[in-house]
């Protein structure tokens, strides 16, 4: 088959692999009929996130056809049309059974898990193509790929839906969901969005669905600011104004009441060796450069909350934790549980209370991933979102 | 040792070895390198110690055994530079559903003893897993290689093995990232 691998930094090309194959039981091969990629790609292409291996398959917003089920898989059949959350999860460890699937306990390898172990005390949860440090499976900007787990992940999609409806269920809808419920909205509220990327957006939208009064987006991209506005958010140029004092004079000095960084470690660059010096020394470790948080910290309410869904991977310092206390903040974070929200969210797409197409710029066949991801590190104002067609 | 000399402390998935366990010497192994790794597993003991106990079950997570003959006794273990040494293996302890001890007797290659313990978490998380293993190598220049593997190893072979265990037991099947081709097992 055709697929997007890995060869080094801003080194990415479409080559001739083996076709994927059932391996465990609970597996199922789907044949892939769109599949994104998502800004974090952005630093595995940068080459800035360890444990990755030259020639992997890179790809973790993926959905398609199911054509092939293992034996021990009694819920998925061929033919269904599935979206594949970027987590995977086994379903029946402690984890799963508190719906926190993103810290699955038993998808990532034994012998992937011992970076992750001293890297964070416990190893972290398998992930589709997003380094070896996350299980070192295969991901989907391919033709094709292995599911494990499958009668856990996958959710089955109606039939006859355009794929750009659903595909965003794999990753970004539930992790702009899952800030905004971190985030504790309460009905009337001024929630504050650091970065208008594609999981910012999706924040925008669930905040207004759960109630928020009034929604203020920040970033500097022109195309992203007016994205940001067509869903409904005041914003912000950083380039223009003083946040905090812009913040305060639009809040009247109380504040907003919530606060979320959608931006994490990789906007100012992720520090790369924070993760390899913590297997290789654990007091020897890189330092995440954390400017939105420390922001979000200063410029929440006394009382209010902050959600971080942004990604950081390493360690921080100069973290303003006097105001953090004095003021009362609370703070949530971590990777999506997405097969937590994968109901709730199907639900609200059919009934169209979510438009999940409108970040989308581009759409091309899967040959020209080279090319949009180029163009995706380069020129983020005008490239929002691909979506790539495996299969034309 | 028994299942009554084992104290081991509340905890899921840690590194057992110093604090939790009083007399270091009798819990740890006598041996030049060994290692004591604790899991949670959301099975019933019985069924856990029951494939366990069964030990032409362990190659199916412990990749370095290779094979293990029908009255489970005699282990074929992946040695360095692809030999392979052979362990003639007795039971020292067994105790239904809760405790298993193991040793290797003097027709072994090299000096082998490990011993499992299943206790119930006391607040319905499953069921708690204790493994030891430790080896001493031989002598001799053979032995310098196996000791520089086996004792660099205990660790993190004891922690990748309770990691599938409990895969296995959790979700009937062992995770892997692996090509078919290259796959261990399915």
């Amino acid at each position: 088959m055709r697929a997007l691998t890995w060869h080094g930094k801003h080194d990415v090309r479409v080559d001739t692999v083996p076709d994927p194959q059932i391996v465990n039981p609970r597996d199922a091969i789907i044949k892939i009929t769109a599949t994104a990629i998502c800004g974090s790609d952005l630093h595995l292409y940068d080459s800035v996130i360890p444990g990755m291996h030259s020639g992997d398959i890179l790809g973790h917003e993926f959905m398609g056809e199911v054509v092939e089920v293992g034996r021990g898989n009694t819920s998925l059949q061929v033919g269904q049309k599935v979206v594949v959350p970027f987590t995977i999860a086994c379903g029946s460890c402690f984890f799963c059974g508190k719906q926190q699937y993103s810290a699955c306990d038993n998808s990532n390898p034994a012998d992937k898990s011992d970076a992750s172990e001293v890297a964070y005390g416990y190893p972290a949860a398998g992930l589709f193509g997003y380094s070896h440090l996350t299980g070192g499976y295969a991901g989907g900007q391919a033709e094709y790929a292995r599911v494990p787990y499958s009668d856990v992940g996958p959710i089955v999609v109606p039939d006859g839906i355009e794929d750009e409806r659903v595909l965003f269920l794999s990753d970004i809808l539930p992790t702009g969901w899952m800030a905004a419920e971190n985030a504790e909205i309460e009905p009337g509220d001024t929630v504050v969005v650091w970065g208008c990327g594609p999981v910012g957006l999706f924040c925008i939208k669930s905040a207004f669905l759960m109630g928020a009064g009034r929604v203020i987006a920040i970033d500097h991209q022109p195309n992203r600011l007016a994205l940001a506005r067509r869903n409904g958010a005041e914003t912000l140029n950083y380039h223009e104004v003083k946040i905090l004092e812009a913040l305060k004079e639009m809040t009247a000095g109380i504040g907003p009441d919530a606060c979320i960084d959608a931006v994490g470690m990789e906007a100012h660059g992720f520090a790369p060796d924070n993760i390899i010096d913590a297997v290789k020394q654990e007091t020897k470790l890189g330092t995440d450069r954390q400017h939105v948080l420390r922001e979000t910290i200063m410029a929440c309410r006394k009382g209010g909350r902050i959600s971080m869904p942004g990604v950081y991977g390493g360690i921080g310092d100069k973290l303003p934790i006097g105001a953090f206390m004095q003021k009362g903040l609370t703070l949530k974070t971590g990777q999506t549980h997405v097969q937590k929200y994968l109901p709730e969210l199907l639900k609200l797409v059919l009934e169209g209370r979510i438009d999940t197409t409108d970040l989308i710029s581009h759409r091309l066949p899967l040959e020209e991933a080279p090319t949009a991801y180029k163009n995706f590190h380069d020129n983020p104002n005008e490239w929002t979102k691909v979506v790539l067609q495996p299969h034309g | 040792m028994s299942a009554s000399d084992i104290q081991p402390t509340q905890g899921t998935n840690a590194e057992m070895a110093g604090t939790g366990l009083l007399d270091r010497k009798a819990h740890e192994g006598e041996h030049a390198a060994s290692s004591v790794q604790a899991v949670i597993i959301n099975r019933p003991r019985a069924d856990l110690y029951q494939f366990w106990r069964d030990f032409q079950n362990l190659p199916t997570f412990m990749p370095n055994v290779r094979s293990v003959s029908e009255d489970g006794r005699r282990w074929v273990i992946a040695g360095p530079g692809g030999t392979d040494i052979e362990l003639e293996t007795e039971i020292t302890a067994d105790d239904p559903a809760s405790f298993i001890g193991w040793r290797s007797t003097e027709d072994s290659d090299i000096d082998h003893e490990g011993w499992v313990e299943f206790r119930d978490n006391a607040f319905g998380r499953g069921t708690e897993v204790r493994v030891m293993i430790s080896y001493d190598p031989p002598a001799g220049a053979v032995g310098k290689l196996v000791a520089k593997v086996m004792q660099r190893e205990p660790r993190i072979q004891a922690r990748r093995e309770l990691r599938r265990f409990k895969q296995l037991m959790e979700t009937g099947e062992v995770s892997t990232s692996q090509a078919p081709e290259a796959a261990p097992r399915s």
